[in-house]
């Protein structure tokens, strides 16, 4: 092996040009094939970080509805049989009930869900509707009560805040961070005080300590938040008044079986992170088979670069091979030069490609990207998994293999007599 | 070893090409090579001697008979297996040089013996600068191969054939493509090769002189062997 391995290589190094240029053929296509699926999955974390990031896997809220079964279908339910006729009830357009978006058992929910080992993390929110009075308009607007030391560490709160400091909003009473959309439309700066009513009426003053900004504006137009206790005060309610609790799993993909499984058990609704935002996977999902089928196409030309290549080698070289096999080497040595040969190619094209694919990312993740999207994000995004790195080796060693083989073949029937007597 | 006395036993070997006509090439061809004897082949050309080279040197297997080397028949061997034998057993000389010119001088005698792999890299080597130095081809060892000139090529090549030791030697015209005084460079070699290292040589020619003074010459016609001489005698 070692003989035919140097071999090989002399063949290699005598027809260096045209062994350089299959190199180059597979480098260019690693280089691509590494740079555009860190570049689109850079892209790709991105763009679900902006919504997943802040998602909760699981959220469990109570649905102002009306009663599925009310009153007088359980009863007429009950009263059929054989000795009652058929009835019928008219009741229509049946109204929910005054009862508040409240969570009950709140805390007890909570305290089952921080021992689940599934979970990562559980955290409350209290959401309340409330309206912003500027001037003489009122501006509607979502007011999210949340655990704020929680929310920075698993759902990266301070990643979206352009002014302020997060931490500012757990040490404070009154104090609320507004949208974006929000605090443009009041003209409200950090350091201001914000007069906010309820839906009950209630009025109260709030300090404005940051600004956020999520990159979907609209949202930013009606959300603020603020910590969980200011809510409840806002809205006069005990300490264990929440409205949602959110779930965060170690396990994404456990989510929808789990939501129905703690629908079922709590009694409350729940709905899972797939549920909620099915877009976003299946665009993650579409620009990942691209990026894929563009890099396998830009292989599966190199790879006949290197058909070619080694086939005109083939024929340059039948009088080499003639002798080889003259002076003992059998067809499957033969083959295994031409093969090893190509081999040579692809690892060195492939080494090379890996190394110009990182600098490649790295030139990419130094272009500036400014977004208002996402404040925190500077350059364009890469993700530098070394899973890419893996994939993109095997593939050019496959293509080189496959692409090496058939002219191999051919090499390793190349019958001795017919080249030796016909010269 | 299976110490046979034959070098080479050709038996009953019959071959025919079949595109476009049927033509039969070689008819009952039999003959034996003992260990040591130097035989040449002639005819005119088209007689069928280089396609009797070419079976005995186990290349051409599509052939009727059994051609057997030191004792071992070749007849339906797997095509690794003749491989090895021809390593082993089997040096060639070609009418063109088939030096590999991408390999220095040194590396193309050392090739077959790297092959059969017996030796270290170091004894293979010194085996080849052994050979080439016998062949006066020691100076140019580490030239490339496609410096030298037609003979010394041709020298190399025999150099190439020795490396493994090998039972019989072949030659196809190997004095052919060469001047008047490097065929007798050669021929001298062969002889030498043929009385101090006691190997076979079945070398096809068409040249009568080379022939007439080889130990045994064959002389074929129509794929059939119709006579010869033994000794240095004229035909």
């Amino acid at each position: 092996m070692k003989l035919l391995f140097s071999i090989a290589v002399t063949l290699l190094r005598a027809k260096l040009r045209q062994s350089i240029v299959a190199a180059v053929g597979v480098m260019f296509s690693i280089t691509m094939f590494v740079t555009l699926l860190g570049f689109m999955n850079g892209l790709n974390d991105l763009l679900d970080g902006m919504i997943l990031n802040r998602t909760p896997h699981i959220r469990l809220y109570n649905e102002l509805q009306a009663s599925p079964r009310q009153p007088v279908q359980v009863a007429w339910e009950a009263h059929q049989g054989k000795d009652r006729p058929a009835a019928h009830h008219f009741i229509r357009s049946v109204k929910p009930k005054d009862d508040l978006p409240r969570l009950r058992n709140a805390e007890a929910i909570m305290d089952v869900l921080d021992r689940d080992p599934r979970v990562m993390a559980v955290s409350p929110r209290l959401v309340a509707q409330v309206f912003f009075n500027a001037g003489t308009v009122d501006l509607n607007a979502q007011v999210n009560g949340i655990d704020v030391n929680d929310e920075i560490r698993y759902y990266r709160f301070g990643d979206y805040l352009t002014e302020g400091d997060p931490h500012d909003l757990a040490a404070g009473n009154n104090v609320i961070i507004l949208g974006k959309g929000l605090a443009d439309m009041m003209a409200a700066t950090v350091g201001e005080a914000v007069q906010v009513t309820t839906a009950s009426g209630e009025r109260s003053i709030l300090r404005v300590v940051g600004i956020f900004q999520s990159g979907i504006a609209d949202y930013d137009k009606v959300q603020c938040y603020t910590n969980i206790k200011t809510v409840q005060k806002l809205l006069a309610r005990p300490g264990s008044y929440y409205t949602d609790v959110n779930v965060k799993l170690h396990d994404l993909e456990q989510a929808p079986a789990m939501a129905r499984e703690l629908s079922a058990r709590f009694g409350v609704d729940a709905v899972d992170i797939q549920t909620a935002n099915a877009q976003f996977e299946t665009g993650s999902d579409v620009r990942n088979i691209i990026s894929y089928a563009v890099g396998i196409v830009l292989l599966i030309v190199a790879g006949f670069g290197i058909y070619n290549i080694l086939n005109m080698m083939i024929y340059e070289k039948l009088d080499a091979i003639a002798i080889l096999k003259a002076t003992g080497f059998s067809g499957p040595d033969v083959q295994r030069i031409f093969l090893l040969l190509s081999m040579i190619i692809g690892l060195l094209g492939g080494a090379a490609g890996l190394i110009g694919g990182f600098g490649l990312q790295r030139l990419i993740d130094s272009i500036p990207f400014e977004t208002a999207a996402l404040p925190t994000i500077t350059t364009y995004p890469i993700d530098y998994s070394l899973k890419y790195y893996i994939i993109a080796v095997v593939f050019a060693l496959l293509t080189t293999w496959i692409a090496g083989w058939f002219p191999a073949r051919k090499a390793s029937r190349v019958d001795p007599v017919e080249i030796i007597r016909g010269k | 070893m299976n110490r046979s006395p034959l070098a080479l036993d050709v038996r009953k070997v019959n071959k025919a090409f079949h595109d476009p006509v049927t033509v039969q090439v070689l008819k009952d061809v039999s003959f034996s090579v003992e260990r040591g004897a130097f035989l040449s082949v002639t005819g005119k050309s088209g007689c069928g001697k280089s396609t009797l080279l070419y079976i005995l040197s186990t290349m051409d297997t599509d052939f009727e008979g059994d051609v057997v080397i030191d004792g071992i028949s070749t007849k339906g061997l797997p095509g690794d297996h003749l491989a090895a034998i021809r390593n082993e057993k089997i040096g060639f000389v070609f009418q063109f040089h088939y030096l590999l010119p991408e390999f220095s001088v040194l590396d193309n005698v050392m090739l077959p013996g790297l092959k059969l792999g017996r030796k270290s890299r170091e004894e293979v080597e010194a085996d080849a600068i052994a050979r080439l130095k016998e062949l006066d081809m020691a100076d140019q060892a580490r030239k490339m191969a496609h410096q030298l000139s037609g003979g010394q090529k041709q020298r190399v090549a025999i150099a190439r054939a020795l490396i493994n030791d090998p039972l019989i030697i072949m030659g196809d015209e190997p004095t052919g493509n060469l001047d008047k005084r490097n065929a007798e460079i050669v021929f001298d070699i062969f002889k030498r090769i043929a009385a101090e290292h006691k190997r076979s040589l079945l070398i096809v020619t068409h040249d009568p002189d080379f022939a007439a003074r080889t130990d045994r010459n064959i002389v074929m016609e129509d794929g059939r062997v119709i006579g010869g001489h033994n000794g240095s005698s004229t035909k």
